[in-house]
């Protein structure tokens, strides 16, 4: 039961996070498909951290790695969004096509550099995966039984950050209001372009860190080529169903995490285990769930009402 | 002189124009890359990606690795077909994967059937019938999801490509070959579900050259038709132009929403049923990531302009620089590199719009000046003859 408790939080925190980016990105106007990808650059930066920078067993240097690993995440995650920006915000491409671009280029990109790299070190490595099993576990304090990860405390103080961001802040008035009517912001003499940066790159920032949490979770080595199995989808999927709201994107993502969660640790409950039940439908589960939810909560929509539609000045 | 200038005003001319640029572009970054990974021998490394089979040293094994580039292209010329024609309602089919591989997942499980019961023998035509219709419904689903609940279909697409991976290797696990993790080859199992390569294998040398290849051309040529000939395309495209007109017009746009998700549906599934009907590759039942024909279906599909005949030719280039990418040198490159250019060439297909528009407005702006300089011109003569 604590196993299923722990699961549920980590991916709910990875779906918080990365929903969170999604949600601020759409307040300013753009849409963010490419979320995976950038989940998947964050992962890279941080896991390349874990992974060069040099561990020691000791007490008290765990927080400076785990800042360095947060740093490194948000860093990629923030130049690898800022593609997204210039296509969307100055060029007015089509922000479908420009994230999925992103999403392949993002697993393309990764596996790249980690096979480049695993083949430089050893010509005969030519896989794409990235150990970083001891430096991870620095990350997880033990509460008893109960396994803390740090990043399940980012994702909730991230949270915060957010809600006082978008809703007690004139930065954030400003941004939904690139979100919902951008020609009556920009006659008021805000930047509608700006504001759409700082959205996009924010997005960046919060995928970033999403995507690190992500492959930190529960394996303590990731291969690259796998990407972040549609994570970064999952949480449109629960920021559309949280209602566009940071703490109703909270509950979506603990409910989403939970069915996540089922899948990994159901051989735990002898109840669900005796239904006999094979594990392809347990792997369906929330995916499916999405769909269900998706379908009774899209009709009535509290989508931003300027999103994905590039910023015109010409258009009143 | 005039028609230099005609041709730069050609839409098709422009798109196919900016198609070449993001090829350039794309590769220009891959080379850069594979510059920045090893320096020496990065030029023969983007050579041996372009090149593809012309790297086979004589002539028989280039026509076979040219038979093989050809039997990759089939299925992903059906999943830009997909794609695009989705995109003409204005609707982004990413379930494409989903759709190819649940078709794929029908057709082989029927066709393998004789592989648990010798007696059952499934013919080819009705494996591939049913792969399609089972694409056909997994398309129904996005677009009922859409039309009736207003469910962005980027989602649900999604959402559907994970449930028909997980369903179809559920579907496939009693098919799979005990001594790998893949399923049953039909050469050796089920030989009557083989798609008829009407001797074009004795031609190619190559067994994997089926009928998938011309029938791949065929339907591009009837999406072409349907399309543009048709008042059926013409209704649907009018609905992805302006959906509100379009209704205004009593054009149906639920109905024409769920009639174009089945009909994309029914094509990815049909590349994906024949790619496997022709028992080039096995499916590994415990994959857990989406065949990524899919979304390079998406890559095709712009690069070839959203136009049914372009996307056959570039869904060859895209076939042919990733089969090249199997060719660079292991010590120091990997195959992915060709996903690299292949995902830059997309994400410059995104500005496709802007270069167009820009390209357009520079010639207006050029055609103001040479009018306002005429009328210039003429006012002058004017003044001059009534001064005279």
């Amino acid at each position: 039961m604590l196993l299923l408790i722990q699961y549920t939080l980590i991916f709910a925190s990875v779906l918080l996070l990365v929903a969170l980016g999604g949600c601020v990105s759409e307040h300013s106007g753009v849409i963010n498909l490419g979320l995976e990808g950038i989940m998947v650059m964050g992962a890279l930066g941080g896991a390349l951290v874990m992974k060069f920078l040099p561990y020691t067993d000791g007490s008290g240097n765990n927080l400076g790695m785990f800042l360095a690993v947060l740093g490194a995440s948000i860093l990629l995650g923030v130049f690898y969004s800022s593609l997204l920006a210039v296509a969307c915000v100055n060029l007015k491409a089509d922000q479908t096509i420009v994230g999925t671009a992103l999403n392949m280029l993002g697993t393309a990109l990764a596996t790249v550099v980690v096979k480049s790299m695993n083949t430089a070190m050893d010509p005969n490595n030519h896989s794409s995966e990235i150990f970083y099993g001891k430096a991870k576990e620095s990350f997880i304090t033990n509460i008893g039984k109960f396994e803390l990860n740090w990043f399940m405390l980012v994702a909730v103080i991230l949270l915060v950050l957010v809600y006082i961001l978008l809703y007690k802040t004139k930065f954030g008035l400003r941004l939904r209001a690139c979100g919902e009517h951008p020609q009556a912001a920009a006659s008021v003499g805000i930047s509608v372009f700006k504001m759409r940066w700082a959205g996009v790159l924010l997005s960046g920032m919060l995928g970033g860190v999403g995507g690190i949490t992500y492959i930190t979770a529960g394996v303590s080595t990731w291969k690259f080529e796998n990407g972040v199995a549609g994570f970064g989808f999952l949480a449109l999927a629960v920021m559309i169903f949280g209602a566009w709201h940071p703490f109703k994107i909270l509950g979506a993502a603990l409910i989403f995490g939970l069915f996540r969660a089922l899948g990994n640790t159901y051989n735990a409950f002898d109840f669900l285990k005796s239904l006999n039940i094979p594990t392809g439908v347990y792997n369906m589960l929330p995916y499916i769930v999405s769909l269900i939810v998706l379908a009774f909560t899209s009709k009535n929509s509290a989508a931003p009402k300027a999103e994905g539609i590039p910023y015109d000045k010409g258009m009143r | 002189m005039k028609h230099n200038r005609s041709l730069i005003r050609n839409s098709g001319f422009q798109t196919f124009a900016t198609s070449i640029l993001c090829i350039i572009l794309g590769l220009i970054v891959g080379y850069l890359a594979l510059l920045i990974i090893h320096a020496e021998g990065a030029g023969e490394a983007i050579g041996d990606v372009m090149k593809n089979f012309f790297t086979r040293p004589d002539s028989a094994s280039r026509m076979k690795y040219f038979g093989s580039t050809l039997a990759k292209t089939a299925p992903l010329i059906f999943c830009s077909l997909s794609v695009l024609f989705a995109y003409k309602v204005g609707l982004f089919n990413i379930g494409a994967a989903g759709q190819y591989c649940l078709g794929m997942g029908v057709a082989l499980r029927l066709a393998l059937e004789s592989a648990i019961n010798p007696e059952v023998k499934i013919s080819w035509v009705v494996c591939l019938l049913c792969g399609v219709l089972a694409g056909g419904i997994s398309g129904a689903i996005c677009g009922l999801l859409k039309a009736f609940c207003n469910v962005n279909v980027v989602i649900s697409g999604i959402m559907l490509n994970w449930i028909s991976l997980y369903g179809t290797n559920m579907l496939l696990k009693p098919v799979m070959n005990p001594t790998g993790k893949d399923t049953f080859r039909l050469v050796s199992k089920a030989k009557q579900a083989l798609l008829p390569t009407l001797g074009m294998d004795k031609l190619f040398n190559n067994q994997y050259v089926t009928i998938a290849i011309p029938c791949a051309v065929l339907v591009a040529v009837v999406i072409w038709i349907l399309l543009e000939k048709t008042k059926l395309g013409y209704e649907l495209k009018a609905t992805g132009n302006n959906p509100n007109a379009a209704k205004y017009c009593g054009m149906k746009e639920n109905r024409n929403i769920i009639l174009t998700m089945v009909i994309a549906g029914g094509l990815a599934a049909m590349g994906g049923a024949m790619y496997y009907l022709s028992d080039f590759e096995q499916w590994n039942v415990n994959s857990s990531s989406v065949p990524a024909m899919g979304f390079n279906g998406i890559a095709a599909a712009f690069l070839g302009g959203l136009n049914p005949i372009g996307s056959i030719f570039s869904s060859y280039f895209i076939t042919h620089i990733t089969m090249g990418g199997g060719n660079v040198n292991l010590s120091h490159y990997c195959p992915q590199i060709a996903d690299l250019i292949s995902a830059v060439i997309i994400y410059l297909c995104g500005f496709v719009l802007f270069f167009k528009t820009m390209v357009n407005n520079s010639l207006r702006k050029s055609d103001e000046r040479r009018i306002m300089r005429q009328r210039a011109a003429e006012e002058a003569a004017n003044q001059e003859g009534g001064n005279s």
